[in-house]
């Protein structure tokens, strides 16, 4: 036995943890988790934070567009990152915009991960033809690029919308696409990890004890399988983001009523060559800050918990 | 004559950021040319750690610390990489646990043969071909020019731990370390092998490291051992003095514990050394507690008939019917076990004998025969009252206690599981009290409840398993090899709690075995299986006394006698 019969404090516990152990010794996990807590934690602070209010007509004044930055000659301090094209301050409207993309890929995940998990074990789990069909589907989807698929179901979502609820559904449409997109990945690793486990003995022993099926799933597969599922989400996080990004980008997603940092990039770029080249510089630097932290965090996991891929 | 290796105050360490843990401390021990020395102890006592120490081959962070490893002379912690490499292979050979994975899958046991040799020896073309089949010829190896062109998965088990054999004797070596080399092997190879090492050590005046769990290898095989408990060795001496007069309290009651084949005794010789005294725990009362309500049913005489059974599995999945590739795991087996009966079942791998009780308590789906559980016909079916009834009545205990648990749930929930789901209780702090005497019960302590599984031993898993197939109120029990992924001293203890058990509460036990003495010590009566088929089913005595297949006669023969040292010795 390993431990001691002193009882430890719950901190002294969760201090011992390796997951934990691993995470203070390694600098890059603790950089990129600083990060990416700053920028999730100020996206949500927004309207505490932001100078300005970007959907409040009143605090627009067309004349104070298209500004530069405050150190570059000809922009105000009023404005840090200067203003777009119809004089909204980019900070705020970068701080407004995260938080729709942090939104949209948080949401978007959790849905992939709902599908993809819940086909994944019942595949695994049940094999034979339940899991033929199920995996056929995964990997006919996997044959299409994600994006392709995510415009498709979008363009749908938005077709089958009457035109007036459109603008204010857009990210409802958003979020499902890329969810759809996102399953078969959840899926495949749902199901190699419920075939291992489903050969373990703690299973065989639940059916013995004559637990129906969805009992031994959801108590017994489930938990078990949750480690690899947790490391695709967070390199999926990072993938949704970008996904949304995308589609704002092509002026598929998020109306720039309401912009997210997809439409902002793509707003931005029409007046790149103007030479106003902060309207798209700072969301883009933005959401590749954001995703490379994600994407660092991921990595960290996944050798975390997997410590036999050192 | 000189000693060919001299270890002296080894000790190894590993350095965790709990601190350093050593793994040996303070081994010393000396080998002549000719000689077998068998290093024994129990998992985790540092033995493997001795032999890889000796090459170099410590798996990181491991370190040797202190002390110094004389190997013909020579310092071999002075050695470095590239010097330590030609001298593995050229002057100490490596024998492996795992057959099935010493060998590379890709090449054939001729090219490794060679590629081995050429390194080795600096013998090229055709020489070398010719010593590779002089080494397989050696080895036991029939037809070795045409079997070099093999590849390893066309070899048996026996026959490939043969070619990895050949393969550390290639370099013509002074020492052959063995680390657990019979360990994967059935009884039957494992007495071939062992006769092959010694016979190869006399022939090469080699000297040889057994490291082993099985102190029945040791009696066949060794000169001399040095025994290891907890990093450090506890006695040295004569094979025959440390077996027959052992003067430390851990050997003692570690060779007490191993189980006798020669006769039967009422209760196994439970190790105290080990787990620090008799363990004194709180006994339920039976007549009044939950555990021991008699339930429904009336009891039938017979607890499990099993009528013509089959069982085919598919090896090789094929769209056309003739393409597939097919075992028949279970053919045509009948048995039918008493209630209250202890009814072992032994074989050698494969022989389906798992199979056979994982038909029975509903796990695979069988491909012809009738399974009644007192007398309700269960095969293929899970529904219905009456067939669900009869299932709650047969609980298993699994071999690997590692991976029987859910690690994700605590002691208490995995036991309360049954209780929960079938209502048997009616509050929920009345579970939480039954969960709490069964553990008492198996010896464990309620003290478990709330911990992870991860935080106990495998014996105390054991115990965990056992408490949570009686939190079902079985009446029959299956335990396929319940010991066999334990130490000898844990053996002991699990073994001694099941025949309690099913003496209190009258089980029928079907009790699964490749252990011969563990069988004659826990069953009434004996079924011998061999490749799916049942050989002979006959009462324990009569079996071990006057077998009657020829199957039978040769699997007794081959069980480890450790008596024999008083007879012949």
């Amino acid at each position: 036995m390993s431990s001691p019969d002193i009882q430890k404090s719950r901190w002294q516990r969760f201090t011992d943890n390796d997951i934990v152990y691993s995470f203070v010794t390694t600098p890059s996990a603790m950089v990129a988790a600083l990060i990416a807590f700053i920028a999730i934690a100020a996206a949500f602070a927004a309207p505490l934070i932001a100078p300005y209010d970007p959907f409040d007509p009143a605090q627009i004044s067309l004349w104070d567009g298209k500004m530069p930055p405050a150190w570059v000659e000809g922009g105000s301090p009023a404005y840090v990152l200067g203003t777009d094209n119809q004089g909204r301050d980019m900070l705020s409207t970068i701080l407004y915009g995260g938080r729709i993309s942090i939104v949209v890929g948080i949401t978007a995940v959790f849905l992939g991960m709902l599908l993809g998990v819940t086909l994944g074990v019942i595949s695994g789990y049940f094999g034979g033809m339940v899991d033929t069909v199920i995996m056929r589907m995964a990997d006919v989807q996997l044959t299409i690029p994600g994006i392709l698929v995510a415009i498709l179901i979008n363009g749908i979502g938005r077709a089958a919308l009457p035109l007036e609820l459109r603008e204010d559904f857009a990210i409802y449409v958003v979020i499902v696409a890329i969810g759809l997109t996102d399953w078969p990945q959840f899926a495949r690793v749902a199901r190699g990890a419920t075939l291992v486990e489903a050969e373990k003995e703690y299973v065989q022993s639940a059916r013995v004890i004559g637990l129906p099926g969805w009992i031994i799933m959801i108590r017994h597969i489930l938990p078990n399988t949750m480690r690899p599922i947790l490391v695709i989400a967070t390199i999926g996080l990072a993938l949704a983001i970008i996904a949304e990004a995308t589609l704002s980008f092509l002026g598929q997603g998020i109306p720039p009523t309401t912009p997210s940092l997809g439409t902002l990039i793509r707003v931005g770029n029409e007046y790149l060559f103007s030479g106003l080249w902060w309207i798209t510089f700072f969301p883009a630097i933005s959401l590749v800050i954001l995703v490379f932290a994600v994407n660092l965090l991921g990595d960290w996991m996944r050798d975390a918990l997997n410590p036999k891929l050192r | 004559m000189s000693a060919l290796l001299d270890i002296k105050g080894l000790d190894v360490s590993f350095p965790t950021r709990r601190g350093t843990t050593y793994a040996v401390r303070d081994v010393s021990l000396t080998l002549k040319p000719g000689e077998i020395l068998g290093l024994v102890g129990e998992s985790g006592a540092g033995k493997s750690t001795v032999g890889n120490a000796i090459v170099n081959l410590l798996e990181p962070p491991g370190e040797i610390t202190a002390g110094e490893i004389m190997f013909q002379g020579m310092n071999l912690r002075d050695q470095d990489a590239e010097a330590m490499r030609n001298i593995r292979g050229q002057k100490i050979g490596m024998i492996f646990q795992d057959p099935q994975t010493s060998l590379n899958p890709l090449m054939t046991i001729g090219a490794q043969l060679v590629e081995t040799i050429m390194k080795t020896t600096q013998v090229f073309g055709s020489a070398a071909i010719n010593k590779a089949i002089d080494l397989l010829n050696s080895v036991g190896i029939d037809q070795a020019e045409a079997r070099l062109k093999s590849y390893p998965h066309q070899f048996s088990g026996g026959m490939r731990q043969r070619v990895v054999i050949a393969l550390a004797l290639a370099g013509d070596p002074d020492l052959v370390i063995a680390d657990e080399p019979t360990t994967a092997l059935d009884v039957s190879i494992q007495a071939q092998i062992l006769e092959l090492i010694k016979s190869l050590c006399r022939e090469r005046k080699m000297g040889v490291i057994i490291v082993t769990h099985d102190i029945g290898v040791i009696a066949n095989i060794a000169d001399r051992v040095s025994v290891m408990y907890n990093g450090a060795m506890v006695e040295t001496g004569d094979v025959r003095q440390i077996l027959t007069d052992p003067q430390h309290e851990y050997t003692k009651s570690l060779i007490a514990a191993v189980p006798r084949g020669d006769m039967k005794v009422h209760r196994f010789t439970s190790v105290d050394y080990i787990e620090g005294g008799a363990q004194t725990h709180r006994r339920i009362d039976l007549d009044r507690h939950w555990l021991g309500e008699k339930l429904g049913q009336q009891p039938s005489p017979t607890a499990i008939s099993v009528d013509a059974l089959n069982k085919t599995f598919v090896l090789k999945k094929a769209f056309l019917k003739r393409n597939r590739v097919y075992l028949q795991a279970v053919n045509n087996v009948s048995l039918s076990i008493k209630t209250g009966e202890s009814f072992g079942l032994v074989g050698e791998s494969g022989s389906g004998k798992s199979t056979v009780a994982r038909l029975i308590a509903g796990l695979y789906n069988v491909d012809g025969g009738s399974i009644k559980l007192f007398d309700q016909e269960v095969a293929n079916k899970r529904t219905g009252k009456d067939v669900i009834d009869a299932r709650r009545n047969l609980q298993m205990i699994f071999q690997d206690p590692y991976s029987s648990l859910n690690a994700r749930i605590r002691v208490q929930d995995i036991v309360a599981e049954p209780i929960r789901f079938y209502k048997t209780a009616s509050s929920e702090s009345e579970v939480k009290q039954i969960v709490r005497d069964l553990l008492d019960h198996v010896g464990l302590g309620s003290a478990a409840m709330l911990k992870y599984p991860h935080e106990f031993s495998g014996g105390q898993r054991q115990r965990i398993s056992i408490a949570r197939a009686l939190a079902s109120r079985p009446k029959i029990l299956i335990c396929d090899e319940p010991t066999s992924a334990l130490d000898v001293s844990v053996q002991a203890h699990i073994l001694n709690l099941l025949k309690d058990l099913q003496d209190e509460l009258g089980l029928t036990m079907l009790f699964i075995s490749h252990d011969l003495p563990v069988i004659r010590q826990m069953c009434d009566r004996v079924a011998v299986m061999r490749h799916g088929e049942i050989c002979e089913i006959a009462s324990t005595e009569t079996l071990f006394n006057a077998p009657q297949h020829p199957y039978s006669k040769h699997l007794l023969e081959l069980m480890p006698s450790m008596e024999d040292f008083g007879k012949t010795g």
